[in-house]
């Protein structure tokens, strides 16, 4: 009965839109997504997939495509990396600001200056506040599987959905993937229903130029101002926890694969250190988990899956008896920190928990991680926490100098 | 004329009360352009004088349905309807985009290049105020020499205007059209032609605009025919690469009357620090282009 293939993370992305029957895909050529959207071309054009397929000249083209095609009521699908990502930024805000279920698998690549092609999360952590909802994957079984559950949280909570996983890491690493029966997929998935139908039946004008105060319409209904619809945009992000859990949840049932929701552990409960991390080095972390506990230091690990929205209740419950965090992430906010540790930190204080964080800042542009360099990374965090030094950032295998 | 006023379609579809200035050229060619697209269409359109026209949430005065869309993305918003439209099997509908001229020659190039490359099934409208009127009388490359702005404010534009005809001719498109609100049934026949046609349709019109221009409201359709009788703006249309002046312009171009620009610059305040030097080169710009177009005319 089941279908398992070995494929890359890329040909996982692009079999999870195919599952979903998407309808329009456009997209724009970037290493290392490339062969996403190549693999679904190839589809559409031998007759394997009914979709409109438009290759137009840009990224933020891409974007708008999905954008308009999304607002008539199509089902839309697409697919980059780094500097593609940040080309179609006011197209992302544009996206989330019109409440549209469009699905982006991201695959996390450096941005310049100067070029790189290898990975690290700074394309989508750059992404953070435009309205998005952000999923990072760790393996190939788990693209496929978010890609499908993204359309049924995107559809359900009016909000896009992108699908982050680790460029070449998962991209261009094949693996076993086990593919979902299509007609399970469809009983999962249940058909897209626009909120707004822009039609010559019902003629509207979606998207408008909007005052700061609410307004009555023609009818003498007080409509929404610009900030009660940021509100809601706010609002149904913050909500769609629940929905991520629930499909989660519905998915491991039919399917028997079970993701984590918003967040997932590894040998947490015995542990007197945690490593967090986000896609990858998440993984990797695991390993060294497993390295520190041979050397007897109890050792664990919380993987954030969905990072936006932010996990909030879920990391104050993983890391309340904790006596150290120490974060490992493939970004970096400038001037600050890593942007997932900033947010470990803000969701702690709010449950007033005082336990020191510690900051790695790994695998920028590529650069190799190792699970013993973690784990080491780890052990000297312990030292250094022991010794009283309660925060401290590292770049790890880094000149610093 | 009276017949020929008759044919045209009765319905409005700007109701009174929008938003743009008085004596404002975009909303008479835009009522004609709605007239003869008629309701079985759907438009985009990004920021802009137009947005404002359509009015403000939640209430518009323009009764068909419209997707607003960000500054550079027309062409592609156009092409996503397209896509959209077809995957849902409602290719009854026409997908019309709708531009300044800074979201076409400017901003817009690159996404209305690319629609028109694939051959998207859409009409194309420029209507140009030769400047970004929405923000206040900036540049822009479909700007005249000569004209001051707000970035031109001293020495005046220096150069002559983009030739974006040309520019979307080059992509071998089936239908390309110059039009005025001060000729509305030559305006309006052109939409309705445009409208039959299949593919990437371009149609481009001359909009006056009191208030960045620098002339009084009451004088738009005038300033509108004094663009068309110097050949600052000419009508013409090209249908499967076969040129055909129009209207005013066809009949100028049999009788030889065409008049020297200055008739038309010395009315707009724009043009009150244009240099004698200038005028030259606008008058001999001009004079080129229209021996360009007698040529293709004969051929
Ligand atoms: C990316 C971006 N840059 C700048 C703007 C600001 N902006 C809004 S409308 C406009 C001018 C539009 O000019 P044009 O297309 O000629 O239309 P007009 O206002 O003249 O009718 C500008 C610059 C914007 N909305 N988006
Ligand atoms: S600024 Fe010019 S184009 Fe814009 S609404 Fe006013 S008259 Fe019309
Ligand atoms: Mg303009």
């Amino acid at each position: 009965m089941s279908n398992v293939q070995i494929m890359t993370g890329n040909s996982a992305a692009a079999w999870g839109a195919k599952l979903c029957k998407v309808q329009v895909v456009s997209a724009y050529p970037i290493t290392p997504s490339t062969s996403v959207t190549e693999t679904i071309a190839n589809w559409v054009e031998r007759g394997e997939l009914k979709a409109e397929y438009v290759r137009v000249e840009s990224e933020h083209s891409v974007m708008t495509v999905c954008i308009s095609a999304s607002t008539v009521g199509a089902r839309v699908f697409t697919s980059t990396s780094s500097h593609g990502l940040l080309y179609m930024h006011e197209q992302l805000h544009w996206a989330a600001g019109s409440r549209l279920p469009i699905v982006l698998a991201c695959v996390n690549r450096g941005v310049g200056a100067p070029w790189s092609i290898f990975n690290d999360q700074q394309d989508s952590i750059a992404q953070r506040d435009t309205g998005w909802i952000q999923i990072y994957c760790r393996d190939n079984q788990e693209i496929i599987d978010t890609v499908i559950q993204a359309y049924r949280i995107a559809e359900q909570v009016y909000c896009p959905v992108m699908v982050c996983y680790d460029g070449f890491v998962l991209s261009h690493t094949m693996m076993p993937v086990e593919i979902p029966d299509a007609e399970a997929v469809c009983r999962f998935l249940p058909p897209y229903k626009p909120h707004t139908i822009l039609s010559p039946e019902d003629p509207r004008n979606i998207n408008p130029v909007i005052f700061p105060w609410q307004r009555r319409d023609a009818e003498g209904v007080l409509r929404d101002g610009y900030m009660d619809m940021r509100w809601k945009l706010q609002h149904a992000l913050e909500g769609s926890r629940d929905v991520v859990v629930k499909t989660c949840r519905d998915y491991a049932e039919l399917f028997g694969r079970d993701h984590g929701g918003m967040l997932w552990t590894y040998k947490t409960d015995d542990a007197e250190v945690l490593l967090a991390g986000m896609g990858s080095i998440a993984t990797e972390a695991t390993m060294a988990a497993d390295l520190l506990r041979e050397g007897g230091i109890r050792a664990g690990v919380v993987g954030i899956r969905v990072y936006r929205p932010f996990p909030r209740e879920e990391v104050r419950e993983a890391f309340r008896n904790i006596p150290a965090i120490v974060v490992f992430e493939k970004n970096i906010s400038y001037g600050y920190e890593g942007a997932l540790c900033a947010d470990i930190k803000a969701a702690l204080y709010g449950a007033g928990i005082q336990t020191p964080v510690h900051n790695y800042i790994a695998g920028l542009g590529g650069r190799d991680v190792k699970a013993s360099e973690l784990a080491e990374a780890t052990r000297s965090s312990l030292a250094a926490i022991a010794a009283g030094k309660k925060e401290q950032q590292t770049w790890l295998n880094c000149v610093t100098e | 004329m009276p017949e020929k006023l008759f044919k045209v379609n009765a319905e409005e579809y700007i109701l009174p009360g929008n938003r743009a200035c008085s004596g404002c050229g975009l909303s008479i060619a835009y009522r004609y352009v709605l007239k003869a697209l008629r309701e079985n269409t759907i438009l985009t359109l990004p920021a802009s004088c137009l947005t404002v026209l359509h009015g403000l949430y939640p209430i518009t005065s323009v009764g068909i349905p419209c997707l607003n869309c960000t500054f550079a993305s027309t062409a592609a918003s156009a092409s996503g309807l397209v896509a959209g439209l077809a995957a849902m099997n409602r290719s009854d509908i026409t997908v019309v985009a709708i531009a300044g001229d800074g979201g076409t020659f400017d901003i817009g190039i690159q996404a209305l290049s690319g629609a028109a490359e694939r051959g998207t099934d859409f009409i194309f409208v420029c209507y140009d105020n030769e400047g970004y009127m929405n923000t206040g009388t900036q540049r822009s490359s479909a700007t005249p020499m000569g004209a001051l702005t707000t970035t031109t404010p001293i020495l005046t534009k220096q150069q002559h205007k983009k030739d974006m005809m040309k520019i979307m001719e080059g992509h071998d498109i089936p239908y390309l059209a110059t039009c005025s609100p001060s000729f509305p049934i030559d305006l309006y026949d052109k939409f309705v032609k445009a409208k039959r046609i299949k593919g990437t349709r371009y149609v481009q019109i001359a909009t006056p605009c009191p208030p960045g221009w620098v002339f009084p409201p009451k004088d738009t359709v005038k300033i509108g025919r004094l663009a068309v009788e110097t050949g600052i703006v000419v009508l013409y249309e090209i249908e499967n690469g076969k040129f055909r002046f129009t209207g005013r312009s066809k009949t100028i171009s049999e009788k030889g009357t065409r008049a020297p620009v200055i008739h038309y610059v010395e009315r707009q305040g724009r043009f009150k620090k244009m240099s004698m030097e200038q005028l030259g080169q606008l008058q001999r710009w001009v004079d080129g282009k229209w021996n360009e177009y007698l040529r293709r005319a004969e051929a």
